[in-house]
């Protein structure tokens, strides 16, 4: 498991992308060359806020959990990954790359991580789309082109655009500019949001956001701390910032077994939500076992130590625990 | 449903179809006797009396609402004076594999011995085909397009509300006074409008003398029946039929009983396409159900039990068989009835009511394979209409399909039709947009699109069989464009219409002038007030339409073309054909660059949908606005029914990836598996088709189960429809299915006997369709977001 402690403002790679990422919101009125890393669009999102929406999911994030289901999502950097079911061995990779030697390989064969160079060229040559490189930059206008394509969809449910990733507040700068842009356009934006990030970029952010989804993983800080490689402190005092200031949030709870779905923590998750400032809907999201495919292809490990997901009793348990501290619970990710 | 219900549906389900010669035998006595002593039409109503007044009266247990078009159910007649089968013919109906057709042995016999040599030569099929030129004969064998008159008479239409209002003696009346006011003097056309009516007039009589021995028939059973309750439902039907269709029906019994003697004539008297269909039911009814409900000689139960009692009557009748190249097109039993649920009256007021819903209960209640149905959706249709029916949907039968009826209602004011003949038209056979009871809109052909690039990227030569079937469009290799190969296609497209067009005209003037429909015509305005059979011309509305398939391959096939042959270079034009010829034969890395690397439709990607639109209006072009012989235009739909199969197995390899022989995309739905964004995608990417300029598009959607589960996935599939129909496009049908209930049911047919599937624009029974069409099935993405 990955215990190491993550602190705000920059990893230890020392990377340029957490130096804007984590710009205020006052800063980046000033003009910024706006650019985002964006490892997937995904349209037809039902599960991330209210109606049809389309979701960007933002690279980088400022946790590392162990259950994380989008884990092309953590680096700030573009990732390769690598389908082997869908690999011809035809060496159109090979051919294609401009390292010299070891810096791709077709599935299966070995190859060194450290000497690709995120360049792409492997996956443009590899004829069976067996080769992603899961992360690509986007300017503020071309972002927000693509994520208002289904604008006649958002019209007819209510939806609209959600902002998720990673960590979408690792590129807060970037972010902020394109909520603004989705004002302008009259598109409705959520925020989906761990919560680990500088207490006033956060109040920015939700100032120029319909509605932020924030995630609550544990009560306990070291437990949270040994999971997710963070405290929980500043999430928990920065959702009830986000309560006391008026903003539209909904808590999900990812309900991981074995790490969040004990009695005792979900209790104390109830008291915590019940003591807020405000009210707010409460959605459980069952652990889902999606992330395991896409690890392998990572090169990662698969195998998430035997998770399972919830069943219908303790989601049932859970849900009627929360419900007795007064709270509107929803079991999944939707209205 | 009750246990009348539940028996008769299971009787229906348990009987397997079978050929009925009745038909056939009392046609050939009758014509052999009388061809020849009377005007075409007159002999072509008299036939139609002799069947009604000779034919076995079935009424079965426990029916109510009673009528068989064969001698009992699922027994289905032949058209020998259409197209005659042979002997071999009916045996291979008997014995093959799929929707096979009992024939008994004693009847084959007396086929060979009776029918047969009567109608030889003098079928209305075999006399057509020595008609028309070799240029369509090349064509047609070559898969370049199909012809629905081969074999079967034309039909897609569908009735209005008149018969709800007037009984047949009140037609009578009308052809009489249209007879009396005929101008002998100065109407040279007089003689042959009189022959017309008098057609017309027998024909209407037919149908009553039909409804009579129903009377008669439950009288004699009512006499020797024993159990009390059942001789005075006997003695009600005896009644029923006494009254109607003579008369105006006068409460919610007659007016389904009424519905089903018009249907069991329309389909007796010529196999017409799609049967016949009540349009509009629920508003048809909603009149007689609301007076039976108010003053309490209705109840809801009993409207549903009489309304299932109608559905296990559409189920008994299978479609008449067809041999030859047309089994493969369309092998199915459904025949196409499609019932219209919700849409608009004709002042433009939402039509919906409690009959709309008790219809979509009875279809939850019997999913079964006939009859077909949809919802007419408009803006003023409210939600919990579409909700209703979504939650039917999600049960995974493959219906209700969702048509959005404002566009329906433009499509046909485009072509010419007042605002409310079309408010009170619908959809019907698959997506076909009609005015009902006042259209005959005849489907002529499905006609292969991706063929005609085939023939474009070998300057005119069939590769199938080396034949130079096309006009010489130039050496593919000498292009040094997109634009000249799609100029290549596009003359290639204009030819083979052409041809198309020339073969349709006799088809249209031979079932003018010798199969006459005076039934049909009698329930289609205006046939009686211009003295004309619907089969020339009668019809308020005449259209004919010529529907393109293919249009997903052929739209990735000319984006392949581009991006890897002109814009990027990767591949000469020569090594393109080389390995399509090859069938890609040792040149899977190029096959899989063709389909993974290539801008494709269905992706909301302009790249792609703006080569599916330049195509769409070629084909537009082509065939819009060209004269039939009944006055009206020429239109075009795009869907498929199953025709992509047949039109696939006859095409090599294509640019998009495709080998020789498998499916071609079906309706306006992406080529299956090319769609990676998901469904919204799909439908942004179908609605930049104009969908306005046609009389049809059909899109199909698969969901899994797992999806529509929850309100959310209801909530999300309304909003797609919703969205999807915000962009003025015509239908959708979403199948609910997941890909593994399938392939179950593909190892084990037996035990999946109920799988419901939605084909193309009909659902069907999976176990039922060919393997190919059951691996495509499979295969088409399931669009699952979650």
């Amino acid at each position: 498991m990955n215990t190491k402690r993550r602190t705000l403002g920059g990893r230890s790679c020392g990377s340029s992308y957490n130096l804007t990422g984590m710009m205020t919101v006052a800063d980046s009125k000033k003009p910024v060359i706006s650019v985002g890393r964006v490892f997937n669009i995904q349209r037809c999102s039902v599960h991330d806020g209210p109606g049809v929406r389309t979701t960007a999911f933002l690279k980088g994030c400022s946790l590392s959990c162990s259950w994380c289901h989008n884990p092309e999502g953590i680096d700030e950097a573009p990732v390769m990954m690598i389908s082997a079911d869908r690999c011809l061995a035809c060496g159109a990779c090979v051919e294609a790359c401009p390292v010299e030697e070891g810096g791709a390989a077709p599935a299966g064969e070995h190859w060194d991580r450290n000497r690709c160079t995120r360049c792409g060229s492997c996956v443009e040559a590899c004829p069976a789309n067996a080769r992603e490189l899961a992360g690509r930059e986007y300017g503020v206008e071309e972002l927000v082109d693509a994520l208002e394509r289904d604008r006649v969809f958002f019209d007819a449910s209510g939806g609209g655009v959600t902002f998720s990733g990673g960590e979408p507040l690792t590129q807060a700068g970037f972010l902020t500019d394109c909520l603004r842009e989705c004002r302008l356009r009259g598109l409705h934006t959520v925020v989906d949001t761990c919560g680990f990030a500088p207490m006033d970029t956060l109040l920015g952010v939700a100032k120029i956001t319909d509605l932020v989804l924030y995630d609550l993983k544990h009560m306990d800080p070291v437990r949270h701390l040994a999971q997710t490689g963070a405290d929980n402190r500043i999430i928990l005092d920065n959702l009830r910032a986000l309560s006391k200031d008026g903003v539209d949030v909904w808590v999900r709870i990812p309900l991981i077994p074995g790490f969040n779905d004990d009695p005792a923590n979900i209790e104390a998750t109830g008291a915590f939500l019940a003591d807020l400032p405000r009210s707010h809907r409460v959605f459980v999201l069952p652990y889902h076992g999606i992330a395991n495919g896409k690890r392998v292809r990572l090169g990662q490990s698969g195998d998430r130590a035997g998770l399972r997901p919830p069943d219908a009793e303790t989601l049932c348990a859970v849900a009627k625990k929360l419900t007795r501290h007064d709270l509107e619970v929803t079991v999944g990710g939707s209205p | 449903m009750n246990d009348r219900v539940q028996r008769l549906k299971q009787q229906s389900l348990d009987t397997h179809p079978s050929i009925s010669i009745e038909r056939a035998v009392l046609l050939t006595e009758f014509d052999r006797e009388n061809a020849g002593t009377c005007s075409q039409p007159v002999l072509r109503a008299k036939g139609y009396h002799h069947l009604c007044a000779n034919k076995t009266i079935y009424i079965g247990d426990e029916e109510l609402i009673v009528g068989e078009r064969g001698h009992e159910p699922k027994a289905t007649p032949t058209y020998p004076e259409i197209t005659c089968h042979s002997a071999d013919d009916l045996r291979i109906l008997d014995s093959r594999a799929m929707t096979s057709y009992r024939v008994a042995a004693e009847d084959i016999e007396r086929y060979e011995s009776e029918v047969i040599p009567f109608w030889q030569g003098r079928s209305l099929r075999d006399r057509i085909f020595s008609l028309l030129p070799e240029e369509w004969h090349r064509a047609f064998s070559a898969g370049v397009f199909t012809e629905f008159m081969e074999q079967r008479a034309p039909g897609h239409t569908v009735g209005d509300g008149k018969i709800f209002r007037k009984g047949l003696l009140d037609f009578k009346a009308e052809i009489a006074t249209e007879i009396e006011s005929l101008d002998s003097g100065s109407d040279p056309e007089g003689p042959a409008r009189r022959e017309q009516l008098e057609a017309m007039d027998i024909a209407a009589g037919a149908t009553i003398l039909f409804a009579n021995r129903h009377a008669d028939r439950a009288e004699e059973l009512a006499v020797t029946e024993t159990d009390p309750h059942r001789q005075s439902e006997l003695e009600r039907i005896a009644e029923v039929c006494r009254h109607v269709p003579a008369h105006a029906p006068r409460n919610f019994w007659e007016a389904v009983q009424t519905y089903w003697f018009v249907h069991l004539g329309v389909i007796t008297e010529l196999n017409g396409w799609d049967a016949y269909n009540p349009g509009h039911l629920d508003q048809h009814l909603e009149p007689f159900y609301k007076s039976g409900i108010d003053d309490g000689s209705l109840d809801r139960d009993t409207a549903m039990e009489l309304l299932e009692c109608l559905w296990v009557k559409f189920n008994n009748h299978p479609a008449p068989p067809k041999v030859g190249v047309t089994a493969e097109e369309s092998g199915t039993y459904t025949d196409f009835a499609n019932i219209n649920i919700g849409g608009v009256r004709a002042d433009g007021s939402d039509a919906v009511s409690e009959v709309s819903y008790l219809l979509l209960e009875v279809i939850d209640d019997m999913h079964l394979l006939q009859p077909s149905n949809n919802i007419q959706l408009s803006r003023k249709t409210s939600d919990r209409l579409l909700d209703a029916a979504l939650r039917v949907i999600r049960k995974g039968y493959g219906f209700p399909s969702i048509f959005n009826s404002d566009a329906v209602v433009e499509e046909l004011v485009r072509q010419g039709k007042t605002v409310e003949d079309a408010r009170e038209g619908g959809a019907s056979g698959c997506v076909e947009a009609g005015a009902f009871g006042k259209e005959a809109y005849i489907l002529t052909g499905y006609f292969n699109l991706p063929k005609m690039l085939e023939l474009a990227l070998h300057n005119g030569v069939d590769p199938r069989t080396g034949e130079q079937l096309g006009p010489r469009t130039g050496d593919p290799r000498e292009f040094s464009s997109l634009d000249e190969v799609f100029n290549a296609w596009r003359t290639q497209v204009r030819h083979f219409i052409d041809i198309k067009y020339r073969g349709n005209l006799v088809f249209e003037r031979m079932f003018a002038d010798w199969a006459q429909a005076p039934f049909l015509s009698v329930l289609t305005d205006d046939c009686i007030a211009n003295g004309r059979d619907y089969n020339a011309g009668g019809a308020r509305y005449n259209t004919s339409y010529i529907q393109g398939v293919g249009i997903g391959s052929l739209t990735d096939s000319f984006s392949a073309l581009r991006h890897h042959v002109f814009d990027n270079a990767t591949i000469t034009m020569s090594e393109l054909v080389e390995a399509l010829d090859s069938d890609f034969d040792g040149r899977e890395t190029l096959r899989q660059r063709l389909v993974n690397k290539t801008p494709r439709y269905g992706n909301d990607d302009d790249r792609a949908d703006d080569i599916m639109v330049r195509c769409f209006e070629v084909y537009h072009e082509a065939v819009e606005g060209r004269p039939n012989l009944r006055g009206g235009e020429y239109h075009i739909d795009m869907l498929p029914t199953t025709c992509h199969v047949y039109f696939g197995a006859v095409m090599g390899a294509m640019p998009d990836g495709r080998c020789a022989g498998l499916p071609l995309s079906e309706g306006i739905s992406p080529v299956q598996g090319a769609d990676r964004q998901g469904p919204t995608a799909v439908f942004k990417s179908a609605a930049k088709m104009d969908q306005l300029k046609t009389g049809g598009t059909l899109l199909n959607m698969k969901f899994t189960p797992q999806l529509l589960e929850d309100e959310t996935g209801i909530d999300m599939l309304a909003a797609l429809v919703r969205g999807y129909f915000g962009m003025d496009s015509h239908h959708v049908q979403f199948n609910v299915v997941t890909a593994d209930t399938l392939r179950k049911a593909q190892a084990d047919p037996a035990n999946h006997r109920d799988l419901i599937v939605r084909v193309a624009g009909y659902s069907d029974y999976f176990c039922d369709i060919s393997q190919e069409l059951q691996d495509e099935i499979i295969e088409r993405t399931e669009h699952d977001s979650a």
